[in-house]
């Protein structure tokens, strides 16, 4: 039988650590809801979304008090919106009339946030991807919970670099359409390489088109308990940190399998995957940035933060696929700036800049995220870091993404507040130096070679 | 048997079992086990109960314990044992 002190370390995570499941996102394939007629197909996704996640929140809430486990976000994926309306919308207005449903959806059901306003056009764009990207500042402008994502490259087939250019413009577009929230659009717009089809965090998530019609996957976190089980063994050898890491992760993961069962089972929809990441949040205490120098750094940014990320990484998966046999979504450490509080120091004392960053979007999930940046970054500039974070991707077969907000109106050394779990951010300098002409060339980056591996 | 654990977390005072005792015997919740300690300097307790005869649902348990933790002066949770025994058992 389970013995007291089992209990006291598992409600400490809990009440002391911040140990909480971030997310029971349902994934809903709208496939079956394509209409040539806009306001048919408006319909039928509002009619399905509803019908679907209607006690969504409630389950998550009955879970959440049964176990005492917060369960922070209830979220919803959608199939990639240019896919369901590329039959039905003719233009970019067209487009946003879906967002607007989307966003309606969402309130409807109660939930915070709903992703997949998505394109994947990895190889090339049709008419009604190009159309659902330039939709994109307009529909994250007039709606509040729609998340918008596009995958721009993969492994198998290169980096659309046209898309690379339109997306540059895009979310400079996105920022000034939303520039009386200081441009807080962008912080709900993510352009990936290599996206994952079953990722359940925002603002990246979308239901893959290789799912089935409905899915429950759940993404776990647990910075917290990690930097206080890595402090009980302070000066320890590698072995030792490695084994510390493994064993929470093991615990952090076991918790969210069982919420995702539950929420699965109550819910009658299949169970997809536990997401394995450590995901921060700017509580105190519940960051990544704070594991890294509990290993030693002075702060993170020195150098060895690079390494120190790849172990915590590795560790986390390690330990994570031995308490759940389906792990898939992203499942890393976060390293996002505006959500950590250990990131925005390291940041505001100089240690952190956008390059290292950079270095360590190598070895981790996802990539460069929610970072503010000037307001007056160019667009090509924009599509540049884009186009450099989807090469990382493309050649190491990993995700990577990049979510900046150029915050217009405000320059370095100035600060930028989105709130709740989006944190606030020291806009950080980029390179001055132009790589315009290399981003106007026009077509794509071809796939890498797979063998001959340096 | 779908087990229930209640812990008891605060300052050691007088009459805390007693009261909580009376609480689940009034609403037909068994007890199975019992185990307290003190952890830095505050009194835990740990009780494994059987609340399947009771006629309350399991979230008006937990929410009528923890206001009769606030009048002791103590903390009450009462969660399902599943997420004990996911987090620490192979």
């Amino acid at each position: 039988m389970i013995n007291i002190s089992e209990v006291i370390e598992t409600n400490r995570m809990i009440e002391e650590e911040k140990l909480d499941v971030r997310t029971i996102t349902m994934g809903i394939s709208l496939l079956d809801c394509c209409d040539p007629d806009l306001d048919r197909l408006n319909q039928k996704i509002y009619e399905k979304i509803t019908r679907y996640a209607k006690d969504l929140v409630k389950t998550g809430q009955d879970i959440e008090r049964e176990y005492g486990i917060p369960i922070v976000n209830k979220r919803i994926s959608v199939t990639p919106i240019a896919l369901v309306g590329g039959a039905a919308c003719q233009s970019p207005e067209d487009f946003v009339t879906i967002a607007r449903t989307l966003d309606r959806a969402a309130r409807e059901v109660g939930v915070n946030f709903l992703g997949g306003y998505s394109a994947l056009v990895s190889k090339g764009m049709s008419q009604a991807d190009r159309n659902l990207i330039l939709s994109i500042p307009q529909a994250l402008a007039q709606t509040e919970r729609v998340c918008s994502s596009v995958n721009v490259g993969s492994t198998k087939t290169g980096i659309d670099m046209d898309a690379v250019k339109l997306m540059g413009e895009v979310v400079k577009a996105t920022a000034e359409a939303t520039a009386d929230q200081d441009s807080l659009g962008c912080a709900k717009l993510v352009v990936f390489c290599n996206a994952p089809d079953d990722n359940p965090f925002m603002a990246g998530a979308f239901h893959g088109v290789t799912e089935g019609d409905a899915v429950i996957n759940v993404g776990v976190s647990g910075p917290g308990v990690v930097k206080t089980a890595l402090e009980s063994i302070h000066g320890e050898s590698f072995e030792v940190l490695c084994e510390t890491v493994k064993r929470t992760a093991f615990k952090v993961t076991r918790v969210g399998q069982l919420v995702a069962q539950e929420a699965s089972a109550r819910l009658g929809i299949p169970f997809g995957i536990i997401d394995l990441s450590l995901a921060p949040t700017p509580a105190v205490g519940d960051s990544v940035a704070g594991i890294l120098e509990e290993m030693g750094l002075e702060s993170v940014g020195a150098p060895g933060t690079t390494a120190a990320l790849a172990l915590l990484n590795d560790q986390v998966k390690k330990g994570g696929v031995m308490a759940s046999s389906y792990v898939g979504g992203l499942s890393g450490a976060f390293i996002p700036v505006s959500e950590d509080q250990g990131m925005i120091d390291a940041v505001n004392r100089q240690a952190l800049t956008l390059e290292k960053l950079e270095a360590m979007t190598c070895v981790c999930s996802v990539g460069l995220d929610m970072i503010a940046i000037p307001g007056d970054t160019s667009p090509a500039t924009i599509s540049g870091i884009i186009a450099d974070e989807a090469a990382i991707g493309m050649v190491n077969a990993k995700t990577t993404a990049v979510r900046l907000i150029p915050v217009i109106g405000k320059g370095v050394g100035e600060t930028v507040e989105f709130g709740g779990l989006l944190g606030y951010a020291p806009i950080m300098p980029v390179n001055g130096y132009s790589c315009e002409e290399f981003v106007s060339r026009g077509g794509r980056i071809p796939a890498p070679i797979h063998s001959f591996k340096n | 048997m779908n087990k229930t654990i209640i812990t008891v977390v605060g300052k050691d005072t007088v009459g805390i079992i007693a009261k909580v005792c009376t609480y689940l015997a009034e609403n037909q919740v068994n007890i199975l086990d019992i185990s307290q300690t003190i952890v830095d300097g505050f009194f835990n307790m740990m009780m494994v109960v059987d609340a399947n005869q009771s006629a309350k649902e399991h979230s008006q348990l937990a929410e009528e314990l923890e206001r009769l933790g606030e009048e002791i002066g103590v903390r009450i949770r009462c969660q399902k044992e599943e997420i004990f025994d996911r987090m620490h058992r192979l």
